[in-house]
């Protein structure tokens, strides 16, 4: 996408700058294509995926007693009898108009259900991201510096580690020290149970974060103990996004070491923290940042095996839970959701680059 | 009692002191409030009319209240609820009941027999799943409003179509789709003549002793105590239900003091807390049993001599001295322990050589089958377990497996061959199993009856239809247990179906909650008489 607004070769001063204006209308015209094809062909898997499976819709709202009687009713209400490209056309037109239907598990709209449990996981991802940013790139800066070394075998090992170790297995066992043995941390679940209900009761919902929320309620106290409640969550996803990042960040920065400018600079005489920290990093930040914003996205679409051990009610979990009764309103829901992720942090990681690379600004 | 409380105190202190002031997370729980964690993500509806699921019933046995109730301390017996006494007049098909005085609602209005007219109408008129437990007595939403009325401010009378057993009758209003609901409240909130049930699928308008403060859906509720509660004391201001699915994750937080009650643990984690003094593990029997059923359509196992012989194929006691010690309790008939008329007779044992003899008999050889079962941890073990001993026999069994939906989607289409699943009742009378079990009304695929586990497997049920049919309408209680006694026999006897287990639910606290009744066999969580 970013390459649009580079095609513009023409430098002749007159015509400039409609020739500009014409490349932005024309990045934001096929930008808008994108995304509707994106998200129309989001639709049309998550529609055929619902079709496919092999479970009963209404059955999974009536129950094991229903009567034939009443599945009946139940189909014709939920518009299960019409034509199938009927339902997909109804399918697409609400979807646009960010009315999900209401979920039969919960018996709540959608964009309700979906404003209470993402906020949980963005919460949870954008912390452990953080997490994964300050250790990965560092890790993987300092690997690539003395590759062979012992800290690059110690980045290595502590990588293979995230990589291999399974997180369910990590949640639990960081649960039984950190909260279990030591205390040091929260337990499962966003807050303990009494400061829960001040949440609940006393704290004006503005983003459904609770650490943005008691932040500007000034609720320090609950502020306080969200925290102790995302650390340990925070840390396990953010130990393997980290594992992904120093191993990225450090392939990135062999290759750059072995530039010929790096050469060119270390023959002038610049000090090697230079060369290395501000030299090759601001390099190898275009790539990075795409595996920054992929490791985000992935975290924000819940990890469900995170949130069943720490209790967590995020997004994950809930597309599982509807996934597995065919609650459709909500899976679509939570997949457009899923979907606009990816294509905001898309757009973000866009913006970044022109941020950090002057190519892809002129 | 008294040391081991110093002591824990002491010890808290200690690791406090450890730890400094760095974990506000040690914080017991509030006093005033009972912490629970459970799973609660099969909750649907809190409609009282609709839901049907165990949570949702857990939940709303709280909130609201029914005309006949149960004594948490002795369940069985019924007791006034919101109904003082009542009567069968003696064409015995009309009850009187005379609603209790001074009580309200959460709203503040008070209870009437308009409203509990009301309330049961709308069970009827709304037809949701669990309506069938009213319908069974003849209403329907054409007839409902001649057949159940108030006739006085604080009198009710229904007539049902036929002289049931008055304790059936009884016992059917005890189930929470019987909740009287605040009719100007749900009214109030009517929406396109759904007399209220868009609204009331998330929201409350009980009379008993909690309202529900916060609910969020496969997350949590808060119950909060809605002032004086006609039934006595209701010691716990707040109730907490946390939904925590992993078992390992409610243990860490039971041992931790950040909940009072862990209802999801598994064996593996109660043997792990036996040592901890500050925890009690409580067992309750619960009504759900563990089975097996044959379905009649598929050849060999329409043969009574290959029935009985998978029947013995069931290693019935090596399961529950194993992977199921302390969950489940060997159990054969259809009515769990704890319902009037229940049969504690096991006259299957595993054994491979007697049901070889009889496969032999049967002429069966190299038979092979498949057995439908969802992914469930207790069941894959005992669908595991069958698979090895039917094959001790020379059956080759293949497992089936699915999603709980999926699987009981091709059950309901009687396209199984051999079903292992569980059954709960679904209102405290022996009819609820009978019905299901032992009765068949119309075996053919067109009949659909496919909430009837009879008409599921094929089965016609003709040693016990008429006998079923007669102990719903037997008025002498003690008659109606021994014919429950004979028809589990016969139904032992000829029945496709092998009951196996019934549930023991092991609940961990910590020191000092009492009074937490789980239900028994035959209801639901009562949290009102709880103390801590």
């Amino acid at each position: 996408m970013a390459a649009t607004d580079v095609n513009d070769l023409d430098d002749t001063p007159g015509p400039h700058r409609a020739a500009r204006a014409f490349a932005l209308v024309k990045s934001i015209a096929s930008l808008a294509v994108t995304l509707a094809v994106t998200i129309l062909g989001l639709l049309a898997i998550t529609f055929i995926i619902g079709r496919v499976v092999p479970i009963d819709p209404v059955l999974a709202v009536l129950g094991e007693r229903a009567t034939a009687e009443q599945a009946e009713a139940a189909r014709e209400a939920m518009g299960l009898n019409e034509p199938l490209w009927y339902q997909f056309a109804l399918y697409v037109r609400d979807a646009v108009q960010f009315d999900f239907g209401k979920s039969t598990l919960t018996s709540r709209p959608v964009i309700e259900d979906i404003a209470r449990v993402f906020p949980a996981t963005l919460e949870l991802a954008t912390i452990a991201t953080i997490f994964g940013v300050l250790l990965g790139i560092p890790a993987g800066v300092l690997a690539a510096t003395k590759p062979g070394s012992w800290i690059d075998q110690l980045v290595r090992l502590i990588g293979l580690m995230g990589y291999s170790m399974p997180i369910f297995w990590l949640g639990l066992m960081g649960l039984l020290v950190f909260y279990g043995q030591l205390g040091w941390v929260g337990g499962p679940g966003r807050l303990d149970t009494s400061y829960e209900f001040m949440y609940d009761l006393d704290v004006p919902r503005v983003t459904g974060a609770i650490l943005i929320d008691t932040a500007l309620a000034g609720a320090w106290d609950i502020f306080r103990n969200a925290l102790t409640h995302i650390i340990l969550p925070a840390a396990v996803l953010g130990y393997y996004s980290m594992a992904y990042i120093s191993r990225m960040t450090r392939s990135f920065m062999l290759e750059q070491l072995s530039q010929e400018y790096i050469t060119t600079a270390r023959v002038k005489g610049m000090p090697e923290w230079r060369v290395v920290w501000v030299h090759a990093l601001r390099n190898v930040m275009v790539p990075l940042i795409t595996v920054i914003a992929l490791s985000y996205a992935n975290l924000l679409e819940g990890s469900v095996l995170t949130e069943t051990v720490f209790a967590w009610p995020g997004l994950g979990l809930y597309i599982t839970n509807a996934l597995f009764s065919a609650d459709m309103a909500a899976v679509m829901g939570g997949t457009i959701c899923v979907g606009l992720v990816f294509i905001v942090l898309n757009l973000l990681s866009d913006v970044l680059y022109r941020f950090v690379d002057p190519r892809a600004r002129s | 009692m008294k040391f081991s409380k110093t002591a824990s105190l002491l010890s808290a202190a200690a690791l406090a002191l450890a730890i400094g002031a760095t974990a506000p997370a040690w914080a017991d729980t509030p006093k005033d409030t009972l912490v629970v964690a459970d799973k609660i993500d099969d909750i649907v509806s809190i409609d009282p009319a609709e839901s049907f699921e165990f949570s949702g019933n857990d939940m709303l046995n709280n909130i609201y209240d029914t005309l006949v109730e149960l004594d948490p301390s002795n369940l069985g017996p019924l007791v006034p609820g919101l109904a003082t006494e009542w009567s069968l007049a003696d064409d015995g098909v009309t009850y009187t009941f005379k609603i209790r005085e001074g009580v309200t609602f959460h709203s503040g209005n008070p209870v009437t027999a308009e409203d509990a007219a009301f309330s049961l109408q709308r069970a009827v008129i709304l037809n949701k799943t669990p309506s069938f437990i009213l319908n069974q007595f003849g209403f329907t939403a054409e007839n409902v409003a001649e057949k159940i009325k108030a006739t006085g401010d604080m009198e009710l009378t229904i007539v049902t179509d036929q002289p049931y057993a008055p304790s059936f009758f009884y016992n059917c209003l005890t189930a929470v789709v019987a909740s009287i609901v605040d009719k100007k409240t749900v009214m109030e909130n009517e929406a396109d003549g759904d007399m209220g049930y868009e609204w009331l699928k998330t929201n409350t308008a009980g009379s008993g002793a909690y309202k529900l403060r916060v609910f969020k859906p496969s997350d949590s509720y808060v119950l909060e105590r809605a002032g004086e509660y006609w039934r006595g004391d209701v010691p716990m201001k707040r109730v907490f239900v946390r939904h925590v699915a992993e078992p390992a994750t409610q243990r860490l937080l039971l041992e931790r003091g950040d909940i009072d009650v862990a209802r999801k643990l598994t064996p593996v984690d109660i043997a792990g807390i036996a040592d901890n003094d500050d925890l009690t593990v409580n067992d309750e029997v619960r009504g759900r049993l563990m089975y097996v059923a044959m379905n009649q359509k598929v050849e060999p196992l329409n043969d009574p001599k290959v029935i009985k012989a998978i029947k013995h194929l069931i290693d019935y006691e090596g399961m529950a001295n194993s992977f199921l010690k302390g969950q489940y309790t060997v159990h054969q008939a259809f009515l769990p322990a704890g319902f009037l008329g229940a049969s504690t007779e096991t006259p299957y044992k595993f054994d491979v050589e007697g049901a070889k003899a009889l496969l032999a008999e049967a002429g069966v050889e190299g038979m092979k089958i498949r057995i439908f079962v969802r992914n469930d941890q207790d069941r894959l073990e005992m669908a595991q377990s069958f698979q090895n001993t039917l094959g001790q026999a020379g059956i080759e069994a293949e497992l089936r497996t699915g999603t709980g939906k999926e699987i009981l989607g091709e059950y309901r289409a009687r396209k199984h061959d051999i079903y292992l699943g569980a059954w709960g009742p679904d209102y405290p009378d022996p009819h609820t199993n009978a019905d299901t079990f032992a009765r068949n009304p119309d075996n053919s695929d067109e009949g659909k009856h496919t909430g009837i586990l009879a008409w599921r497997n094929a089965w016609p049920a003709t040693e016990v239809n008429d006998m079923t049919n007669a102990a719903v309408l037997e008025k002498d209680s003690d008659k109606r247990a021994e014919m429950y006694m004979e028809i589990q026999r016969l139904h032992q006897e000829t029945s496709p179906f092998a009951p196996m287990f019934q549930k023991i639910e092991q609940v961990a606290t910590r020191n000092g909650v009492e009074n937490l009744s789980l239900g028994g066999s035959i209801h639901s969580v009562f949290y009102w008489p709880t103390t801590k």
